[in-house]
């Protein structure tokens, strides 16, 4: 049987294997009217059947099909001719490559050596063999717990808590994930890096100021020197960030400041979710409106007042970049103002303030700490948008401070590195991954920065 | 006693003074204030109208597309020589000779090898497409004439949409005075005409504009989102009801609930790193495959779907827990008969905004391959497909006129499903949220 077929066969297994304790419970307690004399719900003894049935089984088959492959071709490779062994690294894999297309149907085995063909079909022999046993243990496993349970099934067996203790388990492994995630970013980031890192000194990549990740193929190649310096997208991705942060935070901040403090509450409640529709725009669809309407109307101003705006300008980035951000900043300043208790802005107006005045110099300084928090993660959104720069923002890493030229950050970086066929051991791939630990480093600060204030401001005021 | 009376009578009135002097400038103050607030907001709607606004602008006209009105003769000459209907004659035979025929028919008038090339390229080769699916599938149209609105090439649709002036000098637009001329002809017979756009909605991508359509992105997205709904719906559910319901206050627990904030902040570009070395350079999965693009927007909605699902349960009151557990209720009971139920309907509500942030969702996506060019209608999870926003992507770096509107198009089908399923969202919330 092929694995998901035997999931399945298990799956019925387990149903059947549910009935069959429910009715030896039921038999054991003396039919319907003997169900008090039971510890746990019939249910509950057919449940813990199923699960001995099933998980035991099911954890097999996910071991063995998760080592199957290895194990197969680590005997396939085993007694290989001596003239496959010795064809050195690379003619290995590619070896290896062709027994695996052969394998998968991808190629005729007509079409590859005579070696690789034997190999191939020596692998599916194996594999055959290798399903065939597994389904006989998975199936002699599944009814052993079976009737190993149904036999242990008597009125003092306390089934519901050891069928509680397994979902609870369950439930756990579902809150571990998230930890797992962040686990595996950050030992995936970390393994690639630091393979990066053996190749370009740590200094170089932090404080070089040349980015051209081109390794050379032929040592005369024109402008293939491999330089990894990051400067320039470090440059590049704060000058972006910059301009979205002064498009997005006077904005965000006046038309929180409106909103909470100005406006009638039916202008507010049309208003405050059309400015929100903003933040649910997929980012690609801002990458496009940059390209297509915004940069080319910064090209005409520019020309009208005599400026030589570059097509893919930092400028044009980072404008829509900011309108991206408006409604982020905005909601949360938002939630900071009208979190600030009313009798703060009433003593205010009572030493004769006048509501300008009120939120200048009490409302704002009383949310303050939030509204910086809450400009941080603001800020790390930003550093982290990659479609918008990717789209608008250009190739070439340039060290500029002139918003009309074109830069490059560090996500259109990973982007452009990333996308593509790539080999994990050119330092081209890995330095995508150098970058993105960085990036990951960096708005990971941030938003604990950011987290920690906006969690010491709400305590001043619950 | 007079005269301290005086300094302060004196005084008073002048501080008076002062304020009725200041006050004029703390109202201007005032008022620039508010005005400040006033163009903040307007700049944000003037931005959203104005986003919208291009958008549609640009992409309306997509949903129809040129079509010339040919009579096609399914010349048995051209199509099955050999008169036997061997399916497998009638896949390789020349249809394009059968539209070229039709045009030649449409302008006899036409001669000469560079004319009839450039009467040619009025049409689309989908064309040739559409008759060979129609003889392949009803081999009895051999020998008939039938007259059929055939796809018009993308040059010829922007100068009908009005994207390409006519008037514009020759070496300015793709299309020569000639051919500007049999379009005019067309016209005037009713034989050339913007019709629904069919192949937009039941093509895959496509290299000519005209034949370019989103059925696959569209199937790419939908089966990725539909592992990302399977996974990442029971997972944060169930950390959701562990963490709320049973997790014991300790450090585990403290770092997992620090650690699920912190995930929800997190780059999406980053999230496609991980993707790329764990699911593909580790477990060996399939490139480009909706299942592993699937995973990764598993993992990148899951903290939205978590922090959603607590509220959600937090909201049920204390009052209920109790009242299961008095009546003998385990926990497991008290969560599963009760407090889950009445969750539900705000957990779904979280569910469906961290899809919707899903299917906007493509940095993620480029990083594990689903920017490939790929003409086919993915079939299952495992063969290569992209996405709806990456098609966006994809098709904004094409030069083509035809392009713009493609890509805008794409962009309003993407921003459709969006509406719906926020709007789903908000309407679960209005109908099933209780008040306690």
């Amino acid at each position: 049987m092929t694995p998901s077929l035997l999931i399945v066969a298990l799956a019925l297994l387990s149903f059947v294997a549910f009935q069959i304790g429910k009715a030896r419970a039921l038999a054991v307690a003396g039919g319907a009217r003997g169900i008090r004399e039971l510890h746990s719900l019939p249910g509950h003894y057919g449940l813990l059947a199923a699960l001995w049935a099933g998980l035991p089984a099911l954890l097999l088959v996910i071991l063995w099909v998760s080592v199957q492959d290895r194990v197969l071709i680590a005997i396939v490779t085993s007694h290989l001719p001596a003239s496959v062994m010795s064809l050195g690294q690379d003619g290995f894999t590619l070896f290896l490559n062709d027994v695996r297309n052969v394998i998968a149907g991808n190629i005729p085995a007509s079409q590859v050596s005579a070696e690789a063909a034997v190999a191939a079909s020596e692998y599916v022999r194996l594999q055959g063999y290798s399903r065939m046993a597994l389904t006989a243990l998975a199936f002699a496993v599944a009814v052993l717990g079976l009737f190993i349970t149904r036999s242990r099934i008597t009125p003092e067996l306390r089934a519901r808590n050891s069928v509680e203790r397994v979902f609870e388990g369950l439930l756990f492994l579902c809150s571990l994930v998230a930890v797992l995630t962040t686990l595996g970013i950050v030992l995936s980031v970390v393994f690639e890096a630091t393979r990066f890192f053996n190749i370009v000194p740590v200094s170089e990549f932090l404080f070089g100021t040349r980015w051209s990740p081109q390794m050379a193929i032929r040592a005369d190649q024109v402008g293939s020197s491999g330089a990894f310096g990051a400067i320039p997208l470090f440059a590049g991705t704060l000058l972006i960030s910059f301009i979205a942060m002064i498009v997005a935070v006077p904005i965000g901040l006046f038309s929180a400041i409106y909103l909470a403090e100005y406006a009638p509450s039916q202008v507010r409640k049309v208003v405050k979710p059309l400015l929100e529709v903003l933040a649910g725009v997929p980012t690609v669809v801002y990458g496009f409106f940059a390209v297509t309407t915004v940069g080319p109307i910064l090209r005409v101003w520019g020309e009208s007042i005599g400026l030589d705006v570059a097509g893919e300008s930092a400028l044009a980035a980072g404008l829509v970049m900011g309108i991206m951000i408006i409604p982020f900043v905005s909601s949360l300043a938002d939630d900071m103002i009208t979190a600030v208790p009313q009798s703060l802005r009433d003593g205010a107006y009572a030493l004769g303030a006048t509501r300008s005045e009120t939120i200048k110099q009490v409302v704002l300084r009383a949310a303050l700490p939030g509204i910086v928090g809450g400009v941080l993660l603001a800020i790390s959104r930003a550093i982290g948008e990659t479609m918008i720069v990717v789209m608008a923002a250009g190739l070439s890493a340039n060290l500029t401070a002139n918003p009309l030229e074109a830069v490059t950050t560090v996500t259109v970086q990973i982007v452009t590195l990333l996308v593509g066929d790539q080999e994990f051991d050119s330092p081209k791939t890995l330095a995508a991954f150098a970058l993105g630990l960085m990036l990951f480093i960096v708005t990971l600060v941030l938003n604990v920065i950011a987290l920690y204030v906006v969690r010491k401001y709400r305590e001043q005021y619950e | 006693m007079n005269s301290t009376n005086n300094t302060v009578m004196k005084s008073a009135a002048e501080t008076q003074q002062q304020v009725r002097n200041s006050l004029a400038r703390r109202y201007r103050a005032e008022r620039r204030f508010r005005f400040y607030g006033f163009a903040a907001v307007s700049a944000g709607i003037a931005f959203v109208v104005f986003l919208f606004g291009t958008i549609f602008a640009q992409g309306l006209s997509v949903f129809q597309q040129s079509y010339v009105k040919l009579e096609i003769f399914y010349d048995p000459q051209a199509i099955d020589p050999a008169g036997n209907r061997d399916p497998d004659d009638l896949v390789v035979a020349d249809y394009q000779a059968l539209v070229r025929a039709a045009l030649r028919e449409e302008f006899p008038q036409v001669e000469g090898r560079p004319n009839l090339r450039e009467l040619y390229g009025l049409m689309s080769s989908a064309a040739s497409m559409e008759l060979q699916r129609a003889v392949t599938s009803n081999p009895d149209l051999i020998g008939q004439r039938q007259t059929l609105w055939l796809l018009a090439d993308d040059t010829v649709d922007m100068v009908l949409k009005g994207n390409v002036s006519r008037t514009a000098p020759e070496d300015e637009r793709r299309l020569s005075d000639q051919q500007i001329g049999w379009l005019s002809a067309l016209e005037q017979r009713g034989d050339l005409d913007l019709r629904f756009n069919r192949s937009f909605f039941s093509n895959g991508d496509s290299r000519d504009p005209e034949q370019a359509g989103v059925r696959g992105a569209l199937i790419g997205s939908l089966l990725t989102l539909l592992i990302t709904l399977l996974l990442s719906f029971p997972i944060g559910v169930g950390a959701a009801v562990y963490l709320e319901e049973f997790a014991p206050r300790n450090r585990l627990t403290d770092i997992i609930e620090v650690n699920i904030n912190n995930l929800a902040a997190v780059p999406s570009i980053v999230f496609g790193l991980l993707g790329l070395a764990v699911f593909i350079g580790f477990f060996g999965l399939p490139r480009s495959a909706p299942l592993v693009g699937g995973f990764v927007l598993t993992l990148l909605t899951l903290p939205t779907i978590i922090i959603a699902s607590r509220a959600a349960l937090k909201a049920v009151p204390p009052s209920i827990r109790e009242a299961a557990l008095g009546m003998g209720a385990s926990r497991l009971q008290m969560v599963g008969h009760h407090v889950l139920p009445l969750a539900l309907p705000g957990m779904l509500t979280g569910a469906i905004i961290g899809m919707a942030r899903a299917l906007g969702e493509s940095a993620p996506l480029l990083m594990i391959g689903m920017v490939a060019f790929i003409v086919e209608v993915p079939q299952g999870i495992v063969d290569p497909a992209t996405a709806l926003p990456v098609q966006v992507f994809l098709w904004s770096d094409l030069p083509e006129r035809g392009f713009v509107e493609r890509t805008s198009g794409a962009i309003i089908v993407l921003l459709l499903f969006l509406l719906v399923m926020n709007a789903t969202a908000v309407w679960l919330r209005n109908k099933f949220e209780k008040r306690w």
